[in-house]
């Protein structure tokens, strides 16, 4: 098929960006979007100009590194990650809008590349389990009902890729924060820092300038792991429990 | 099982009769592990934990340490030796250590731990794998993978990693390719991820701490050496294009493997071989590095752009049960249609007692074997179809589809979005692809390579897996090293620290600097006009075609003459637009593929020397009658590290030997 793509331009983080226009041909249904990209790369590589750069590694839908608003939606118009994105989803002749994340927690760096460490230091704020190294009990010590360890891991799947953030009109990291307090919340392990941890986190996401959650639901519907809504309810409720214990 | 008293050597020496690659080498030295523990297998790292320097707590703050790399093998590293207290430095070149490539790996992690009671222990996940190496790893080190393994699960549970659970709330076991205990934990098709995010938790505990730095978007491109020692690194801030010196009292290499030398494999597209082939040149060995791992269950190339290769994880063997029309007119038939008995279970057929459990290089080989005779199924690439089919229409109707799908969803996701195919109704199709690498830089029973001060931990380095790495073991080894070897083993070197102190003015390192540079301001003024991505795929081709699943003398030669002439062209024709001081993705994929050439032309020549059909590496000169494997024992149980001979010469080989004293060499046989 034959596609015309608007993408978004940007030398440096404080540079004037701007929509570019290119034609890309013969682009088969098989490919995935990155690929396709790859396709336009290689081309205009062959014309001289400066390759668009875009954030990816794993193209197996789990690192989290990529990251492209398409036509409007995080990842484009499947609920995925990009690089999990084929083709097949577009028709020929379509123009299709390629930007960057935009959210304030997440300054543009080059074209299409956005700084998410944001993330890292809401992490680095609490969201971990305090054992260090050799100071653990025998794995079967502390037995874990099989519905919440399933249900732990249902949230520990997010990948990290602020598609979340991106879908949110507040720009909000609550569903990536909510992941994280669920998963360690859910299991015996994550009880002793329960409390700090969620406050902490939450301190940290608004110190990096990520909105408010007012209930909106964008960012479920965008996520490509399906973090279920409810994770937000349990990190307020926790918020609230850990106020109410004095933190 | 034989003498264990660790005094008894159970084989000779290997004598090598055959010279395949004359004239494309020069020989060294044999070299010994100088680190290596004698004594009883069980007792060896108990004793050399023992006998490790230790370094006073107070002390250690004013120790750095440089790891490059923030995988399981690095993350791991760097969480543990910053919560003992050393001054550490973290890099990796995506935004976040979260992101390191560990955490694509989808089946498990083994762990002796037993909880089947099924007749596993230390010893057997020990002789499982070094048996499923075809002996060509290090005794000790496997027997403390093996040792270790436990406490790996241990530590990964308190950190909140969510392992699988049966319904009393015990961990959940199963079992893997190869194998027939059930020693594999496994959170759903993801463990690696969930392992992954456990280091990088732990890892970012300790940045809050103050312990550890990390440098995200930074790329290692030099070793920085210091009156012979490793003592720091020259990398590129890939956001501004900057060149930064970082210096340390010692610097570990966590980078991970260099199988996309290959182009197509299922690693990460920003996996390099860029780190240790830096540390290579300035005089690290590169031990087996053609040891090349061929998965068996990837999703089939579907086209020519195709960048990557997306694996299916080997836990799907388990259930799913594989085959391939009998009759060559029957392979555009919709699978469904064709009877059972035109069907050919042909793993099942030739290897009855292990069917499609067989280790991943017979899998792998048989599958390619089926293909050759005109008998793959899917689009045809090329002159044949190559696919095989993995059918789970057996177990859906013996469990019902609920159950595989709670096991499998993820993955049957994955291969439908990728494929367009629905694998509960359509049998998946299959094909083998490059996966890991077993080879690296050599490394002695500390981890140390032979550059005093550099060490190297995970995929990276040589050491556990010989020259066929059995499933759930990477993982294991990458935590393993990370976690519990390389924190009690890097204690004796640095016991000799503090180091004198250097600085950016250094003349080594100004020339480290300098060269780094250099090299940048080439690639940009070439000014050719092919792609870096074009030179990366043609190498890709040459490797896969004569360095791959099956190699021969003839094809060997030919394939480094094919790169001799590649890197000329290379380094006169490419095109690199853009400039040093900003990001440029470009950029930095020219000095990996600059890498990955002169890599691809070693490896050709290691593949060239070792005459023997060996794991996953066969030798179509070296085969029985009835076209399996054929291993030398008697000329090739040994480790080749080579040493880098300069620009102009030839590489030098130096040879380790492999002798067992708790295990008896046998071919391996799995009919
Ligand atoms: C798809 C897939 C599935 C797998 N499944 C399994 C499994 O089920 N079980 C199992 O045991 N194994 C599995 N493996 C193998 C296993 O995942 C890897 O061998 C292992 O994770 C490697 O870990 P590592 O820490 O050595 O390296 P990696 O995780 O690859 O980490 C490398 C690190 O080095 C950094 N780095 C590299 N070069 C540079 C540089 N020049 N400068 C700065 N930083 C650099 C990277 O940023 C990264 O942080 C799988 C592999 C793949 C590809
Ligand atoms: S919650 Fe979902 S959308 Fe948000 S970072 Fe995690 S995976 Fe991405
Ligand atoms: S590239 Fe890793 S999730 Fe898309």
């Amino acid at each position: 098929m034959n596609l015309t793509l608007k993408i978004w331009r940007q030398a440096g983080a404080t540079a004037k960006g701007a929509m570019h226009t290119y034609e890309v041909d013969e682009i088969s249904e098989d490919m995935s979007f990155l690929e396709m990209l790859d396709v336009l790369n290689e081309q205009l590589n062959e014309q001289g100009e400066e390759p668009v750069a875009f954030d990816h590694d794993c193209r197996e839908g789990i690192c989290g590194s990529c990251d492209l608003m398409i036509n409007g939606r995080p990842h484009g118009p499947e609920v995925t990650t990009t690089c999990q994105l084929h083709m097949r989803s577009f028709k020929d002749g379509d123009t299709i809008h390629v930007e960057p994340w935009r959210a304030e927690g997440f300054p543009v760096v080059k074209d299409l590349i956005v700084d998410r460490s944001a993330f890292d230091r809401i992490i680095q704020a609490g969201g971990y389990i305090s054992v260090n190294t050799g100071a653990a009990p025998d794995a079967h010590a502390t037995p874990v009902p099989r519905e919440d360890a399933m249900k732990a891991f249902n949230v520990a799947t997010c990948i990290g890729c602020g598609a979340c953030v991106a879908a949110c009109p507040n720009g909000s990291a609550s569903l990536f924060m909510g992941a994280k307090i669920t998963h360690l919340g859910r299991l015996p392990q994550g009880q002793p820092e329960r409390d700090s941890r969620v406050v902490s986190m939450v301190a940290q996401h608004d110190a990096e300038g990520f909105g408010g959650c007012t209930n909106i639901g964008e960012c479920t519907s965008a996520c490509p792991k399906e973090i279920p809504l409810d994770v937000i309810s349990q990190l307020n409720k926790d918020l609230r429990t850990a106020i109410r214990h004095g933190h | 099982m034989t003498d264990q008293s660790g005094t008894v050597a159970l084989n000779k020496p290997a004598e090598q009769q055959s010279d395949d690659a004359h004239g494309y080498y020069t020989r060294g030295e044999n070299i010994v592990d100088g680190a290596a523990p004698t004594g009883p297998i069980k007792d060896r790292w108990t004793n050399h934990i023992f006998d490790t320097r230790l370094v006073n707590p107070a002390n250690r703050r004013k120790l750095d340490v440089i790891i490059v790399g923030t995988g399981l093998a690095g993350g791991a590293a760097a969480a543990t030796l910053g919560e003992a207290g050393y001054n550490v430095k973290s890099f990796c070149y995506q935004d976040s250590p979260r992101r390191a490539h560990s955490i694509a790996a989808q089946g498990g992690i083994n762990g002796a731990k037993n909880y089947k009671e099924d007749g596993d222990s230390v010893f057997r996940l020990f002789y499982d794998t070094v048996k499923g190496g075809d002996y060509r790893s290090r005794e000790s080190n496997v027997y403390r993978l093996a040792e270790v393994s436990a406490s790996i699960i241990d530590q990964c549970v308190a950190q909140g990693v969510p392992f699988a659970r049966e319904y009393g709330g015990l961990l959940d076991n199963r079992s893997f390719g190869g194998v027939q205990v059930s020693r594999t934990f496994y959170a759903r098709g993801q463990t690696g991820q969930q392992l992954l995010i456990g280091a990088y938790q732990a890892l970012e505990r300790q940045v809050a701490a103050g312990t550890v730095t990390t440098y995200t978007r930074h790329d290692m491109l030099e070793l920085v050496m210091v009156d012979g020692k490793a003592r720091g690194i020259i990398a590129r801030d890939l956001s501004t294009g900057e060149i930064e010196t970082h210096l340390a009292d010692a610097v570990v290499l966590a980078s991970g493997g260099y199988g996309n030398v290959f182009f197509l494999s299922t690693n990460a597209m920003g996996c390099n071989v860029t780190a240790t082939w830096r540390a290579h040149r300035k005089g690290a060995y590169m031990a087996n590095p053609c040891y090349t791992q061929i998965h068996p269950t990837c999703i089939p190339v579907a086209g020519e752009h195709q960048s990557k290769l997306t694996l299916m994880s080997e836990s799907l063997r388990n259930d799913g049960r594989i085959w391939v029309p009998k009759n060559a007119d029957d392979c555009t038939k919709d699978p469904r249609e064709i009877p059972e008995e035109d069907r050919d279970y042909y793993l099942e057929r030739i290897y009855p007692a292990f069917g499609n459990l067989v280790p991943r290089d017979i899998a792998s080989r048989q599958a390619k074997n089926v293909c050759d005779e005109g008998r793959g199924v899917g689009p045809k690439v090329g002159d044949f179809r190559r696919g095989v089919y993995l059918d789970f229409s057996e177990v859906i109707e013996r469990t019902g589809e609920d159950k595989v799908r709670e096991k499998y969803d993820n993955l049957f996701d994955m291969y439908e979005r990728i494929t367009g195919e629905n694998p509960y109704e359509v049998p998946m199709r299959i094909y083998p692809a490059v996966h890991y690498v077993m080879g690296g830089l050599w490394v002695d029973y500390d981890l140390q390579s032979n550059v005093p001060g550099l060490f190297v931990t995970g995929e990276a380095n040589f050491s556990d897996h010989g020259a066929n790495r059995l499933g759930a073991s990477a993982l294991m080894q990458g935590l393993s090293d990370g976690y519990f070897v390389l924190p009690n083993t890097i204690r004796g070197y640095l016991a000799d620290g503090p180091f004198e102190t250097i600085d950016e003015s250094h003349p080594a390192v100004v020339e480290a600097r300098t060269s780094v540079e250099q090299r940048i301001e080439t690639f940009l003024s070439i000014n050719g006009t092919r792609s870096v991505d074009s030179f990366h795929r043609e190498l890709g081709h040459i490797m896969w075609e004569f360095c791959g699943m099956e190699r021969s003398e003839e094809g060997l030669r030919k394939a480094i003459d094919m790169i001799r002439e590649l890197k000329r062209e290379f380094w006169s024709n490419l095109r690199v637009l853009g400039s040093a001081d900003t990001l440029n993705q470009a950029l930095e994929k020219a000095g990996r593929v600059a890498d990955f050439i002169e890599l691809g032309e070693l490896m050709c020549i290691d593949a060239l020397n070792r005459r023997e059909s060996c794991g996953g590496h066969f030798r179509a000169e070296s085969q029985t009658e009835e076209g399996e494997a054929l291993r030398h024992d008697d000329e090739f149980a040994y480790v080749a590290a080579w040493e880098f001979g300069g620009d102009e010469g030839q590489p030098v080989l130096h040879k380790e030997d492999l002798i067992y004293t708790a295990i008896e060499m046998k071919q391996r046989s799995y009919k």
